[in-house]
């Protein structure tokens, strides 16, 4: 069905998107005052209000902290791994996303923070979650990754009960 | 050896049931093929934590400052709750914060507080157990405010109300005769601020009183030879070294990390009308209330010259120099008690201004652009104020030694100099960066970082941070106000005490009368007279 290059491709490009945000995690988790206070504040565009709305909230800004931090180790584990790859790629996808509507690089949009590259409505993060959808959309966790245990563990226990 | 494993496997096969499906070793290969990268990302982590751990390490070393702690508590006020009944005098917007501090708030600023969240932060503020049984204001609109806010029962820290009686007084005289106050709060304008806290003081009262500490030679020298024959405690309004980093940044001075300080820099930038001590509109543009009948005119103006009833006078008072010193009394003053509380540099030897009306020009006295040099010889340590009303650019308040400089703000950035001698070998090393802090204090994380990454950097030197306690946001103003209350009831000096008002108001007046008589002033330390 797939050739060994296609499938060695995807299984690399899950690894490597797996290990950046992996380290994207535990960076956030090891700075022990890191906050996306900083990062929220500068929202501009669709998710501003939201936002603001969080950081005028210690509460939520630190609930949002914890997701944040936790969301992307285990989503990194997941794709290097290749456990319940396809969960852990929608979720990375939407998370990208989520970080790419609060800061677009949209005409008219400037940030005080500058970026390290030169962007117009693409940035590398729109780039990245597209990447996790292509990961998403083909079965990457069982060309190489522990889904095929959990696949036929699954399809053992299916059998059983049939 | 293959051979052998694929027999074992074989073998292993065979024992299965022969219905249950079977798993490949060849498939627990490709299963497994992640874990040899998160091996890798595992030692390539740790090796990252063990190189910043280590370059943070070595520069707080270097720096000697791996005991410098943030205060995780804020001391505990003693057992001794005995009744303390407190004079509110003037009672405007700065009164409102003091009394905040105090553990008072107006039943329209709780519900506010409420509905917006900040209520919370407030009562967790320790109840200071002082009573307000009395408010003076010469507008009968700025005492009922008072009044009212001294009759809600809601205290913080789980405090309950004493529900004593609450007077109004249509004087300062008569709430000083009045035995039943024992000390007063004193958030006047400028000009009575002096002669308030003397006639208290000589009353027998404790005062607390905003700042600046007097308006002329003849008032300063007679406020200090009151206090210092008295036996109250008196506190100049100063709430800004009651932050947290103030203590990380005496640690930083006294450890001498900055090398011999030869110019400390402060400034002022603002860039409003409000900020430019224009107030006597309101929000939507309509002129704030007051009339000749609800404000008592002559006993606002006091002693300054009589003019007929303003409210450009009365809300706008700091715009002329009957009144108050402009950005020195109101702005440089905050300044130089920060400076000296870290410094202890005392009267300078001398004092000159410059500046002029460049930008509001409407009926001020007060320059709207001023420059202000101090001289210490003594100390070999030029003090620089620069202020201006008409641009909002952030120029902080740094301290600039041969070594490092640090920049004193919310936070702390501390930076060598590319030309230092103490940092020369870290500089050469490559550990130390002068082109970017080598430490930073936020009272956020609790302390001291070497700064690793870029992320820290930014938000570190854009102090994004609050000034915390334990995570909670601290008034500073309450820190001010209890460390008065403790030294009342326990004994003990305060830190905006008499002597540091009493520098700090000379430095004023110099820098005040260089500005009227366009020329350069000194200090007579002999015979106490500025020539």
């Amino acid at each position: 069905m797939y050739t060994p290059i296609q499938r060695y491709a995807l299984v690399v490009l899950r690894m490597l998107i797996g290990w950046h945000i992996l380290f994207e995690g535990f960076s956030k988790l090891l700075a022990s005052n890191w906050s996306s206070l900083g990062f929220l504040r500068e929202s501009k565009w669709l998710l501003s209000g939201f936002s603001h709305w969080i950081i005028s909230h210690p509460g939520v800004l630190q609930a949002v902290d914890f997701l944040n931090t936790w969301g992307l180790i285990a989503i990194g584990l997941g794709l290097i791994l290749g456990l319940f790859t396809r969960v852990a790629a929608i979720s990375g996808a939407i998370l990208l996303f989520t970080y790419y509507l609060n800061n677009p690089p949209l005409i008219g949009l400037e940030y005080s923070v500058p970026t390290e590259g030169s962007y117009l409505i693409v940035s590398k993060t729109l780039i990245e979650a597209v990447a996790l959808v292509l990961l998403a959309v083909f079965p990457s966790g069982l060309f190489a990754g522990l889904d095929l245990l959990v696949n036929k563990y699954w399809n053992r226990n299916h059998k059983k009960e049939e | 050896m293959e051979n052998k494993n694929e027999q074992q496997a074989k073998v292993e096969m065979n024992n299965e049931e022969p219905q249950k499906p079977t798993i490949k070793r060849r498939t627990i290969l490709k299963a497994m093929a992640g874990v040899p990268v998160l091996g890798v990302f595992g030692l390539e982590l740790a090796g990252k934590m063990a190189y910043d751990n280590e370059k943070s390490n070595r520069i707080v070393k270097e720096l000697g400052l791996e005991n410098l702690q943030a205060p995780t508590v804020i001391k505990s006020s003693s057992n001794k709750k005995d009744l303390l009944r407190i004079g509110i005098i003037g009672y405007g917007n700065r009164a409102v914060t003091l009394v905040n501090g105090l553990g008072y708030l107006h039943p329209d600023d709780e519900k506010r507080r409420r509905a917006n969240g900040s209520l919370k932060d407030w009562l967790a503020q320790e109840n200071v157990n002082a009573e307000i049984t009395g408010i003076c204001d010469v507008f009968d609109l700025h005492a009922e405010n008072g009044l009212a806010t001294a009759r809600n029962p809601t205290r913080p820290g789980g405090g309950v109300s004493a529900n004593l009686p609450v007077k109004r007084y249509r004087s300062y005289q008569e709430m000083l005769d009045d035995k039943e106050i024992d000390a007063v709060m004193i958030a006047t304008p400028d000009h009575h601020h002096a002669p308030i806290s003397t006639a208290a003081a000589k009353a027998g009262k404790h005062v607390y009183c905003e700042k600046s500490v007097a308006h002329s030679e003849e008032q300063l020298f007679e406020l200090y030879n009151t206090i210092k024959e008295s036996k109250i405690v008196y506190q100049l309004g100063h709430q800004i070294p009651q932050s947290v980093i103030f203590e990380q940044a005496k640690e930083i001075i006294k450890k001498n990390l900055l090398g011999k300080i030869s110019l400390v820099e402060t400034t002022t930038n603002r860039n409003s009308a409000e900020g430019a001590w224009i107030r006597n509109l309101d929000s939507k543009g309509n002129p704030k209330p007051g009339d000749e009948k609800t404000i008592d005119w002559a006993q606002w103006l006091g002693h300054a010259p009589k003019v007929p009833f303003s409210l450009d006078r009365y809300y706008n008072w700091t715009k002329f120099f009957d009144y108050d010193l402009g950005l020195i009394g109101q702005l440089f003053t905050h300044e130089f008690d920060a400076i000296n509380q870290l410094l202890r540099i005392g009267i300078p030897k001398s004092a000159v201004s410059s500046g002029g009306i460049y930008y509001w020009k409407d009926n001020r006295d007060m320059a709207d652009v001023l420059q202000c040099a101090f001289e210490y010889p003594d100390r070999e340590l030029t003090l620089l104020y620069s202020a201006t009303l008409a641009n909002s650019r952030s120029r902080g308040r740094v301290f600039m030694g041969h070594d490092a400089s640090m920049e004193l703000g919310s936070t702390i950035t501390l930076t060598a100099d590319a030309d230092s001698t103490r940092y020369k070998k870290q500089i050469a090393s490559g550990l130390i960066n002068p082109s970017q802090p080598m430490a930073s204090f936020n009272p956020n994380s609790g302390k001291v970082d070497a700064i690793t990454s870029a992320t820290q950097k930014y938000y570190a030197s854009r102090g994004l941070i609050n000034t915390t306690i334990n995570g909670r946001p601290v008034d500073l103003t309450y820190l001010h106000i209890k460390e008065w209350i403790d030294c009342i009831r326990n004994g003990g000096t305060t830190s905006a005490n008499i002597e540091r008002a009493f520098e700090e108001g000379v430095t004023c007046l110099m820098a005040h009368k260089s500005y009227v008589e366009k020329r350069r002033v000194e200090w007579d330390h002999v015979n106490k007279k500025i020539v």
